[in-house]
């Protein structure tokens, strides 16, 4: 879809092309009302999305069965009971609306063991959140700085040693990559004499200490899963940034700007890498959608009670809900950093403010 | 960044009229996978403060190269050795950060594509400021350097300069973008200006007003100006002197009236006959240098143009000759001063009696048109007819619903006939229509309005099956020889793809594609090659070879060649006529030139009555009542009048059309 999308511009563009120069200059205006269109497809393909996960779930799980199993059997009263309560005999698309209506209050309904669903998803968001916004600012700003060295400095050493990492890092499973971090962090900590990173949980539990003391004990958890996320993220976006920016290295107006004095460093950042950055915004969005893929297994490994590993239990325990609010919030997550690739798109490239 | 060196005291300082830039025994060459490139050999010339210097030549002379060395903005992997000074200072080793403190305040570039020349993600306005900000050395204040941006845009003839400097470059079009360059090259009031073919790359009436801009700048800041052409024609107005390099060297060089009319050297009587003549009143045949510029690897000994040159003998292979004076004020072959004089590599040079050797002689040309009989134009069949033909575009807005605010009319009712045997040329500017005009045609489907006529078939209502049998006696060659050809795929495949696709045997398609080849002037060797391996000019003759292949009855060509005609009524094609050079000096200084100002008005808003007048120098000369004529009433096409008889085979739609010689 975001393919079309971008092709939907440029169609446009070209046929117009040879005239556009002599109409009037554009105005701005429009934008805010482009990127309102977008967002109300955006919402509808939420809806979609969480509907199709929410029937493919109500369709494959039975979550009587591990009652049923047990022994001695549960009388067959609670069983009913239960399938009353989680309105197993209604058809899909009314318990689907039954829990949409609940969502749009705020609700997000409960788990088949009766827990709310609403309070633990914002506990498991933050953590979510904290984990993939670090970690992706990180993967993002370091990846487009290492792509962008290594087509300056195409072919040299330093630009084989991004090359191979990136390679190295695109080749492990995220899984493996993190228990090669913990092995890592294992000597870390032997050769410091304490621990300084860890990598289980969140925080440290039970831990007491004034503020200043609990922001080092999260940071210290923090620092080997954000590893293992940034790292994906940057030996993905430096093959693209590099690529990019070699196709911009040879351009006619990285020498215009050389002949006019700057020199070709400058000339490089502020002609070139901006430039070569236009075609990064709609990476962007796709590498968020990947990498909510691969936090399920880091936050497996790192033993982080966040959104994918929750989704990972919610199969476990056959559980409608949790599946179809993970999936929402992945859905949101996905459409929004889409959005905001548009947005990023016509602040970077002024040809496409229409 | 305030250093007291000589090279960055202010321009003017230095009254004298000595030499700006002295380039001495230059030699840039490049690794490459066939072993080093020698791109530029031996090369040495200078120019004075106040003087125009052009440099001549085919593509991959040198002459780009050897000014990128000047500028210092050749690639890393280059070899360059020799000597570049300017205003005495030596250039060459200086690092990245002294040349870009020269670069841009006293010696400054304009480049030949201004599609590409300017940045896309900022304004107009910011990039001319930037040019001033980075010499300002924290001095000027960005307000002021805006300020004096849109000075800078007014005085190279941006209309509006104010607004449009906040435009961005993809909002101009092509020659206001050169113009925008010519800004930021004149900003900080350089000593010198090198133009790397500024107008090529242009329609030619625009072309005509961005020389003017660059006489303009010339005047405004006194520079010395470098200008890279292929073009003899181009620079006959503008250069006091001429050098002709080929393959990486100088062969031949002097003062620009000298050099034209008494040519020394082979090479500059091929490039001179090779440029269209629309002073001599008559059809010349154009005389085209066989061959390609030698492979600049390992240059056979002897002189390089050898294997193309009409007058070569045994000698000519033993050692390459050396620039030697030709006008008997010096000694021959010894100390040649770059700056004056006359001087030609070629050991024949003396033979040549220039008042009596024309390219077309030299060269042996044989006239290639054959014009069809006008008088039999009645029996030969029709093989295309359009009758007001249309095409308009919607030009759409909004967010949330697309309305339509308007219509671009790119083809607003042409009509032309082509019978058999004959050539009609479709003329015009970019933008005017004539390739929205073929590929309507060429799409061979039911045009939005009129009627076109293929080999007398209304292709409105063709079938599938009829269209594809059409399109094989209808072929085309591009506008772009380097865009129309798969780069994957090797010549012969490219040239078979047609065959193939209106299955043809494969050993018809064997013997064809060898015979094509040949037709076009490219040797068997060449099938299994690539287009990349080719220069433009060849990758045209594949573009001609394949459209060929299937022998098609009707041809169209976008754009391949310059074409030229005579006896204008039009003042539009009078003005077209006008801007095109012509390679002779005097007759350059002294004609009197039609610019046309501004670019072609909105296809989306076009002008009432005469489409032409809001550019039409005849227009402005009119009184009043008689222009209200071209305002209300658009003009008919009629037949032209010569002495008031009607011209069956010459149209005009002009209310006021007469003869006007523009040369």
């Amino acid at each position: 879809m975001q393919g079309v999308r971008r092709d939907e511009y440029h169609d446009g563009h070209a046929a117009f092309e040879e005239c556009a120069d002599r109409l009037p200059p554009p105005k701005g205006r429009d934008v805010t009302g482009f990127l309102l269109r977008r967002l109300i497809n955006y919402v509808a393909l939420c809806l979609i999305a969480t509907f199709f996960a929410y029937s493919a779930a109500a369709l494959t799980f039975n979550p009587l069965a591990r009652y049923q199993m047990r022994n001695p059997p549960p009388p067959p009263e609670v069983i009913e009971n239960l399938r009353q309560e989680l309105r197993l005999d209604e058809p899909i698309p009314l318990r689907f609306l039954h829990w949409g209506a609940g969502v749009l209050q705020g609700d997000f309904g409960e788990t088949i063991t009766g827990q709310p669903i609403t309070m633990e998803l914002w506990s498991r968001v933050g953590v979510s959140l904290r984990l993939l916004l670090i970690g992706t600012t990180l993967g993002i700003v370091l990846g487009v700085a290492l792509g962008a060295l290594g087509a300056i400095r195409q072919y040299r050493p330093s630009d084989y040693a991004g090359t191979l990492f990136s390679f190295v890092v695109l080749s492990t499973p995220v899984f493996l990559l993190g228990i090669l971090l913990q092995f890592a962090a294992i000597k870390f900590n032997d050769a410091a004499g304490t621990t300084v990173l860890y990598f289980t949980g969140e925080t440290t539990a039970g831990f007491q200490g004034g503020f200043g003391a609990a922001l080092l004990d999260r940071l210290q958890h923090l620092i080997l899963p954000t590893i293992a996320i940034a790292f994906t993220q940057i030996a993905l976006y430096s093959r693209y940034q590099r690529s990019a920016m070699l196709d911009v290295l040879g351009s006619d107006f990285l020498r215009t700007a050389q002949a006019k004095g700057l020199t070709r460093t400058r000339a490089l950042f502020k002609h070139g890498l901006r430039t070569a950055l236009i075609p990064m915004a709609t990476l962007f969005a796709f590498g968020f959608g990947l990498l909510i893929t691969g936090s399920v297994f880091v936050e497996e490994v790192f033993a982080w009670y966040g959104m994918g590993e929750w989704f990972v239990r919610g199969v476990q325990v056959e559980d409608v809900n949790i599946v179809a609010t993970v999936t929402l919030f992945v859905a949101v997550l996905i459409l929004f950093s889409g959005w905001l690739s548009d947005v990023l798109y016509a602040a970077l490239d002024p040809r496409i403010r229409l | 960044m305030r250093r007291t060196e000589d090279v960055l005291a202010p321009a003017g300082s230095t009254g004298d009229r000595g030499p700006v830039l002295e380039v001495d025994g230059l030699e840039v060459s490049f690794p490459s996978e066939q072993g080093r490139v020698q791109a530029v050999r031996d090369l040495s010339y200078e120019v004075r403060a106040g003087e125009v210097l052009g440099i001549v030549g085919e593509s991959g002379s040198g002459k780009s190269v050897s000014s990128l060395a000047v500028m210092g903005l050749l690639p890393e992997q280059a070899k360059i050795t020799g000597s570049i000074r300017f205003r005495g200072t030596e250039l060459l080793g200086k690092p990245d950060t002294e040349l870009s403190r020269i670069r841009g305040r006293r010696i400054a570039m304009i480049f030949q594509d201004p599609l590409s020349a300017l940045t896309p993600v900022y304004t107009v306005g910011h990039q001319v400021a930037e040019a001033l900000l980075v010499h300002g050395g924290g001095r000027v204040s960005k307000r002021a350097a805006d300020r004096r941006a849109v000075e800078l845009l007014d005085l190279v003839g941006i209309p509006n300069a104010a607004a449009r400097a906040r435009s961005y470059p993809h909002e101009f079009s092509g020659g206001m973008r050169q113009r925008a360059v010519i800004a930021i090259a004149i900003a900080n009031d350089p000593d010198l200006i090198i133009a790397d073919e500024p107008s090529t790359a242009l329609d030619v009436t625009v072309q005509a007003q961005v020389m003017e801009v660059l006489a303009k700048a010339k005047e405004v800041t006194g520079a010395a100006i470098v200008m890279i052409t292929h073009d003899l024609g181009v620079v006959a107005g503008i250069a006091d002197r001429v050098m002709v390099t080929y393959a990486g060297r100088a062969v031949e060089t002097g003062d620009v009236d000298e050099l034209y009319t008494r040519p020394r050297m082979p090479y500059t009587i091929g490039l001179l006959g090779s440029v269209p003549r629309v002073d001599t009143g008559q059809r010349q045949p154009l005389v085209p240098i066989e061959g390609q510029p030698p492979s600049m690897v390992d240059l056979p000994p002897g002189c390089p143009f050898a294997p193309r040159c009409p007058m070569e003998i045994d000698a000519c292979h033993d050692a390459e000759p050396a620039l030697a004076r030709v006008d008997g004020a010096g000694v021959d072959g010894a100390g040649v001063d770059g700056a004056t004089g006359h001087a030609a590599a070629c050991i024949r040079s003396s033979e040549i009696v220039a008042a009596g050797t024309s390219a077309a002689e030299l060269f042996g040309a044989s006239s290639a048109h054959h014009t069809a009989d006008p008088d039999s134009r009645d029996r030969r069949p029709e093989m295309l007819r359009a009758d007001g033909l249309v095409k308009r575009y919607p030009v759409t807005k909004g967010a949330v619903i697309r309305r339509r605010v308007g219509t671009v009319h790119a083809v607003d009712g042409i009509s032309f006939d082509i019978r058999s045997g004959e050539t009609l040329g479709l003329v015009g500017e970019s933008g005017c229509g004539k390739t929205t005009t073929l590929m309507q045609i060429l799409e061979l489907g039911a045009p939005m309005g009129g009627r076109v006529e293929v080999l007398g078939r209304d292709i409105a209502g063709l079938s599938r099956g009829e269209r594809k049998a059409l399109r094989r006696d209808l072929q085309v060659v591009f506008q772009d020889p380097m865009a129309s050809l798969d780069p994957r795929l090797p010549v012969s495949a490219t040239i078979a793809e047609p065959m193939a696709a209106h299955g043809c045997s494969a050993e018809h398609i064997r013997r064809r594609t060898a015979e094509l080849l040949d037709l076009v002037g490219l040797r068997p060797e060449h099938a299994s090659r690539y287009p990349a391996q080719f220069s433009g000019g060849q990758r045209q003759r594949i573009g001609i070879a394949r459209a060929l292949a299937l022998e098609p009855q009707l041809l169209v060509l976008d754009e391949p060649v310059d074409d030229v005609f005579s006896g204008p009524q039009h003042p539009y094609t009078q003005a077209l006529l006008s801007a095109v050079p012509v390679p002779d000096p005097a007759v350059e200084r002294t004609r009197e030139r039609i610019i046309l100002s501004g670019d072609m008005p909105s296809p989306a808003d076009p002008p009432s009555g005469c489409r032409f007048r809001t550019r039409c120098q005849l227009f402005t000369s009119l009184p009043a009542d008689r222009r209200q004529r071209c305002i209300d009433e658009e003009p008919p096409r009629e037949a032209a009048r010569v002495d008031g008889t009607p011209r069956a085979d010459h149209e005009v739609a002009c209310h006021y059309a007469r003869v006007h010689q523009v040369l």
